[in-house]
């Protein structure tokens, strides 16, 4: 557990909870994209750089910007917030508590198959080898989830795109 | 409506590719801009270099002396009843003996006050000056101030100076037997 | 000779790309002013020293000495938090950047690069993907509704446009097969073949490229976020004093580093042309060391880098002054239905050529 682990992981804890308990939504995604930022830390401890980059163009770069957009379009403040009965505060509570313990008993005594200390190839992280992990053993879901990209731009596009005779202004 | 038939009948085309690509005229857009980068600054930096003044500018008034360093105007008014802008007034007095070497005339202006703040520098007073006392120099603006008050120009500020050497531009000259004389005359 | 560590060397170099990231985009604000006066036949600020060249320091002493002003409302932390985000994603883009290849000095060899990572490009996209930040902030924290309006703008164009400028970067990668900054520049520099720089292989995405590259930096004629004649002064209507300084400096410390990525990426970095053989005639015909003449090289390559993200600092300011603002809708339309299109054929063409054996 080196100094850096410690803090980035104080870091993502803190800023998680802040995301759970600032009144202000807007402080909310602020908070989650710090998360963000001190997971893409952790990557790089885990020497995987290109994940490390790529959760903070993707997450922090693009989906937390349309977070943000959207958060301050809505105008959300303590007066306009509807008052929830306690019922249903409790019943969240004690569902998302439940939620945790079942991760932590499932995740806790964990052991990845086939990886040890020793046989662990430490550039698995590296862009070419992810690439070449990603086009040989899991090239199926891989190109299914480019199709389904592009079928989503494809018809962002398509929504963009003008229609006969349509003229706003 | 149709009133006349000068109406352009705009023809709307579809826009061609090349317009469409937008590129070209970008492109001309740019060598626009680039052949002024290169052309000659129209800038005239104020305080070293002056635009020259054109000559027949009307800047600030000045009441001329005669040849013997006497003040020409005798308070007629005229100017004040031609000047569009009512900028002028004026106290009229009668010459005192041993005041003839002041006054060319026997009436005389005791004040004679201009507002700067008024005038448009038409020069009609100039035009309506029976006496060729006052004009409007070619080369002197009045400059800006601080206080409103300042811009009303008394005698003080608008006789020009007896000196043959420090006289206006604009108006009646002195010959150089006149100058002569009167410089012997002031020495 | 100086004795320090690989590390002291690079520690130096990264101190020495700050201090310049600050100083040119402080020279861009006078370069701004005096490119605008003469593209419109005048002459610009020439009064604060010679030939204006104080101008920067006498506006940076304005800055500093204006009003600090917080309107009523605003959220007065995220306020002050706006403008040193957009400061800080700006800055940080430049460290990847390789402005010159190796230098050594005895057992001493050091880049001149403030960090060579494998993920040089990602950086830079990843860090510019995070600039719009700092204007949502702003603009949402100045509770204005012109602000909030520039805020918005600033998020949806950066977005659109980040996507087409992917894909442009993508089709660079396929042929270059690294994401590393420096590799791209090296890959450009092969003996002899100096005019295989990435624009001859790549023309149409660098057009994208620099489309996207205007879109990012909020230049004409894409500035939609900061337009005055719509949102009075976009996100920034509230800003004063220093943190107004700050925004606008961000501006041209990101038109730098655009200008040094695409230098990097299309114009061959840090290569000129005929550089093997000058290196060569100084070994030969000199009779110099081989690793002397390399470092001369490499001052010289690093001198024609400047040179080129000069030449594209004084692109960027010329489009300014020659071309009006797009329309909002007009923007979004060039975005997604043309732009992204032509990255996607872009990168076909690229692979089908890359396929036929007709580019590497
Ligand atoms: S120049 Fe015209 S406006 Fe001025 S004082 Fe003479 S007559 Fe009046
Ligand atoms: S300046 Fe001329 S017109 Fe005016 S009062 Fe004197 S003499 Fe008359």
């Amino acid at each position: 557990m080196s100094p850096l682990f410690l803090f980035l992981s104080f870091v993502a804890l803190l800023s998680a909870l802040g995301v759970v308990f600032a009144k202000n939504p807007v402080h909310s995604v602020l908070f989650l994209i710090l998360t963000f930022f001190s997971l893409s830390g952790h990557y790089l401890l885990l020497n995987a750089q290109f994940l490390a980059a790529v959760n903070i163009i993707v997450y922090a770069g693009a989906i937390m910007v349309l977070f943000l957009f959207v958060i301050m379009f809505l105008n959300l403040n303590v007066d306009t917030e509807p008052h929830k009965p306690a019922l249903a505060k409790i019943a969240a509570a004690v569902a998302g508590g439940s939620l945790l313990l079942i991760l932590v008993a499932a995740l806790k005594d964990v052991h990845p198959v086939g990886v040890t200390g020793t046989a662990f190839n430490s550039q698995i992280g590296m862009v070419d080898q992810l690439g070449l992990k990603l086009y040989t053993d899991f090239l199926l879901p891989f190109e299914l989830a480019s199709v389904l990209f592009l079928v989503a731009m494809v018809g962002a596009v398509m929504l963009g795109k003008r229609e006969v005779g349509e003229r706003n202004f | 409506m149709q009133l006349t038939n000068r109406a352009k009948k705009l023809e709307k085309k579809p826009m061609t590719l090349a317009e469409r690509a937008y590129l070209p005229a970008i492109f001309q857009g740019l060598s626009i801009t680039m052949r002024h980068f290169f052309m000659k600054k129209a800038t005239v930096r104020y305080p070293e270099e002056v635009r020259p003044f054109a000559p027949i500018f009307r800047g600030l008034h000045v009441l001329k002396r005669d040849e013997q360093g006497r003040e020409r105007c005798t308070a007629c008014g005229l100017c004040a009843v031609a000047c569009p802008a009512e900028a002028i007034t004026m106290v009229a007095g009668e010459r005192k003996k041993g005041e003839e070497g002041l006054y060319r005339e026997e009436k005389y202006a005791i004040s004679y006050e201009i507002n700067m703040l008024r005038c448009i520098f038409c020069g009609l007073c100039e035009e309506a000056c029976p006496k060729a006392a006052v004009y409007l120099q070619p080369d002197k603006i009045a400059p800006p101030r601080y206080e409103r008050d300042e811009f009303i120009y008394g005698k003080d500020r608008l006789v020009e100076p007896v000196s043959p050497d420090a006289r206006s531009v604009r108006g009646i000259q002195l010959t150089a037997d006149q100058a002569d004389t009167l410089r012997a005359r002031l020495a | 000779m100086l004795e320090l560590p690989a590390l002291g060397w690079q520690s130096i170099v990264i101190f020495v790309v700050f201090a310049l990231s600050l100083l040119i985009a402080t020279y861009c604000t006078y370069a701004e002013r005096v490119i605008a006066a003469f593209l419109q036949d005048r002459v610009g600020p020439d009064r604060a020293g010679p030939y204006g060249l104080l101008q920067p320091l006498a506006d940076a002493v304005k800055m500093f000495t204006k009003e600090e002003f917080f309107p009523g409302g605003a959220n007065k932390a995220l306020f002050i938090f706006g403008p040193c985000l957009a400061m800080i994603t700006a800055l940080m883009s430049s460290a990847v950047i390789p402005f010159g290849n190796n230098m050594s000095f005895g057992n001493n060899a050091f880049f001149l690069q403030g960090i060579e990572v494998n993920i040089g490009m990602l950086w830079v996209f990843g860090v510019v993907s995070l600039g719009v930040y700092g204007v949502m902030i702003g603009g949402w924290a100045s509770n204005n509704k012109f602000s909030l309006l520039g805020a918005i703008r600033a998020a949806s164009q950066n977005i659109s446009y980040e996507l087409a400028m992917g894909m442009a970067l993508i089709a660079v990668l396929m042929m270059s097969g690294t994401l590393s900054l420096r590799e791209i520049t090296l890959q450009q520099s092969a003996p002899g073949e100096w005019a295989m720089w990435n624009i001859v292989r790549q023309p149409l995405g660098f057009i994208i490229f620099l489309v996207c590259a205007f879109a990012e930096t909020n230049r004409t004629p894409f500035d939609l976020p900061e337009c005055e004649t719509e949102l009075v002064g976009g996100y920034h209507t509230e800003y004063s004093s220093m943190k107004l300084g700050l925004y606008l400096f961000a501006e041209y410390i990101n038109i730098f580093v655009a200008s040094a990525v695409m230098s990097v990426l299309y114009f061959g970095g840090f290569n000129f042309p005929f550089q093997y053989e000058l290196r060569d005639w100084f070994v030969n015909s000199q009779s110099w060391e081989l690793a002397s003449a390399q470092n001369l090289i490499t001052l010289l390559g690093t001198v024609g880098l400047f040179l080129k993200i000069f030449a594209f600092i004084f692109f960027f300011m010329w489009i300014r002054w020659t071309l009006p603002r797009f329309r909002y809708d007009q923007l979004m339309r060039l975005g997604w239905t043309i732009l992204i299109p032509l990255a996607v054929f872009n990168i076909l063409l690229t692979g089908g050529l890359i396929l036929a054996g007709v580019i590497q």
